[in-house]
């Protein structure tokens, strides 16, 4: 009996170690939170610390928390600069029918655009504009190359 | 299953005597292709030359054409010229009907040309060689430069009387054209006869353009665009060269198609990250807003009596289709199976819908009825969309992606077709790498 309760209990941590450390390097070796990337290979900076690009889950818009946090550094960023205007450049991976991904890459840009406008950024700064999936930042056919390219990325215009 | 196909071929061969002339069944997928000889065309020895033109090789060649297209088709099974037996004239007069049978031929294509006064005149003739009969003559006078054409014409008047449906071969394809890397692509619009010859470039690849689509009278194509970075539907004509921007949308529009009436475009409209459905008349510009919804509702195809629309949208959570009145009401969801579903467009004849189906890691291309039931899918691989119809509705050309390369690192992009019976699949040859494909109407009616 007890070394029954004790194999079960062996075989419960086993396991638990055997999900806890797929979940880690799951994390680790690709950056990636659920299907969101998190890394920070292809990000670029706007200013020392203030990061362009935020990244979506397969098919959505809604912005991560991770995300959110960016998005306010970009808006204090662009408090800072009254004089500066920017473009959203929002994208799909290439995991979808051409047409819906312009649809798709237009409202992550403006997911990103209302944010920053919450945070009192004037809408006549920012323009939008969709690539759908016609500009990969990363050309590989991989889950890891599809998180990186669903992105916004907001570029400076003057 | 060996039960079923039994059955099939006791059918097959239980109907096919009843048949007083030979018939190409088409919608099947045919197992058992008819062998059709295909002479060169006994070029006149009163033809005058012309500047250009090598008049002496268009009898061959023109039969070549001829040739290409039926086996294309994977209906015919064309046979090689070294075994014919009877020079094109003599057999243009009169085929010796046992000689031609006995090469295994079922129909025969004969036809003479004479080139004078700087015109082409061509007759051909179809004989049913079991019945020995003819079955179609036609004679008809047109410029030199039209050889190919000619071809053609001549292939779609043979594949009419065979199998009893309209032919495709006089007819273009407008796409883009593709080259350079995947994060730099240079895309341009592009415009080649169905078989892969006369390919001409109508934009230079300095922006951005994608998904165009032919009018009804294949003059004028809609596209998107993404001239000073403003991705705006347009209107090219194809003759003149004349492009304009569709309405003055404050935003992104896309997913163009004409009605079928050639009147109007419909497309989409991006605003404030909201995608809706749009008319646009050409000739009153009048604009009407046909869906209303928060989700993205884009890839708008009429139905060709122009009373219904098709549609893909998010609104349940993920990518199905719809089917409305054209007015935008009595919006119907038709998609329910397992998977998401994009790109609907409506066939010539009404009867089918061909959409791009997401499922696991893998697209496919099919075809279903107008109420969604009955699917069926043709063909699976990695990556492939943008379904288009031939005009009579019995194939489908789509583009397909693929891995190439060392690693497969690098990756292609081509333009393929196959029959809605799921059976004949082939890569259709284009100079470059190509996408977007859009099958015009018969040229000549």
């Amino acid at each position: 009996m007890n070394f029954k309760t004790n194999l079960k209990n062996l075989v419960l941590i086993a396991l638990a170690t055997l999900i806890l450390n797929a979940c880690s390097t799951a994390k680790k070796a690709d950056g990636l939170d659920g299907d969101v990337y998190t890394g920070k290979e292809t990000v670029e900076f706007l200013a020392s610390g203030v990061p362009d690009r935020v990244f979506f889950a397969t098919n959505k818009s809604s912005l991560t928390t991770k995300s959110r946090e960016t998005l306010r550094k970009q808006a204090t960023f662009l408090r800072k600069n009254k004089n500066l205007s920017v473009t959203i450049e929002g994208h799909a991976d290439e995991r979808g029918t051409r047409e819906y991904n312009l649809a798709l890459g237009e409202r992550r840009a403006n997911a990103a655009k209302d944010y920053l406008m919450t945070y009192g950024i004037s809408g006549k700064r920012i323009s939008v504009i969709s690539y759908g999936k016609e500009r990969p930042v990363n050309t590989e056919s991989t889950p890891l190359a599809w998180s990186q390219n669903r992105r916004s990325v907001t570029v400076k215009i003057n | 299953m060996k039960k079923n196909f039994l059955f099939f071929v006791i059918l097959f061969f239980l109907t096919k005597p009843a048949f007083a002339l030979i018939e190409v069944d088409i919608t099947r997928g045919n197992l058992d292709p008819l062998p059709i000889a295909i002479s060169p065309l006994h070029v006149d020895l009163k033809s005058e030359n012309v500047d250009g033109l090598n008049i002496k090789d268009f009898g061959i060649n023109i039969s070549e054409i001829i040739e290409k297209n039926f086996k294309g088709t994977g209906l015919f099974n064309p046979l090689k010229k070294d075994a014919f037996v009877q020079k094109p004239d003599i057999a243009h007069l009169k085929p010796r009907f046992e000689d031609w049978r006995l090469i295994k031929a079922q129909a025969l294509v004969t036809g003479k040309l004479l080139v004078k006064d700087n015109k082409l005149k061509v007759e051909f003739r179809l004989w049913d060689l079991t019945a020995a009969k003819e079955m179609t003559a036609l004679a008809f006078t047109t410029t030199p430069s039209n050889w190919r054409r000619v071809a053609h014409i001549i292939s779609d008047k043979i594949y009419e009387r065979l199998t009893g449906e309209q032919g495709y071969f006089d007819t273009r394809i407008i796409y883009v054209a593709e080259s350079g890397p995947k994060n730099k692509r240079i895309k341009k619009l592009a415009i080649m006869d169905q078989d892969g010859a006369n390919t001409k470039y109508l934009t230079l690849g300095n922006e951005l353009v994608l998904t165009p689509r032919f009018n009804p009278t294949n003059q004028m194509v809609t596209y998107l665009s993404y001239f000073r970075n403003l991705p705006r539907v347009y209107l090219l004509d194809i003759e003149t060269g004349t492009q304009e921007v569709v309405g003055n949308f404050p935003g992104m529009t896309f997913a163009p198609r004409f009605s079928p009436d050639g009147k109007k475009i419909i497309m989409s409209f991006a605003k404030d990250g909201n995608s809706d459905i749009y008319t646009m008349d050409l000739e009153t510009r009048v604009v009407e807003r046909i869906t209303e919804n928060s989700a993205i509702d884009t890839s708008p195809s009429f139905s060709p009596d122009g009373k219904f629309i098709s549609f893909n949208s998010d609104r349940s959570g993920l990518q199905q289709i719809y089917v409305m009145r054209s007015d935008g009401s009595n919006i119907k969801r038709i998609t329910f199976g397992n998977g998401i579903y994009g790109t609907p467009v409506w066939s010539p004849r009404g009867d089918l819908i061909a959409f791009t189906k997401m499922r696991k890691g893998k697209f496919y291309i099919g075809v279903m009825r107008t109420d969604g039931s009955g699917e069926r899918l043709l063909t699976e691989n990695f990556y492939q969309e943008a379904p288009s119809w031939s005009p009579n509705g019995r194939v489908l050309m789509f583009y397909r992606e693929t891995k190439s390369g060392p690693q497969g690192k690098g990756f292609s992009a081509k333009l393929w077709s196959i029959d809605i019976t799921g059976y004949n699949e082939r890569k259709v040859s284009t100079e470059t790498d190509a996408s977007d494909p859009s099958w015009s109407s018969l040229l000549s009616k």
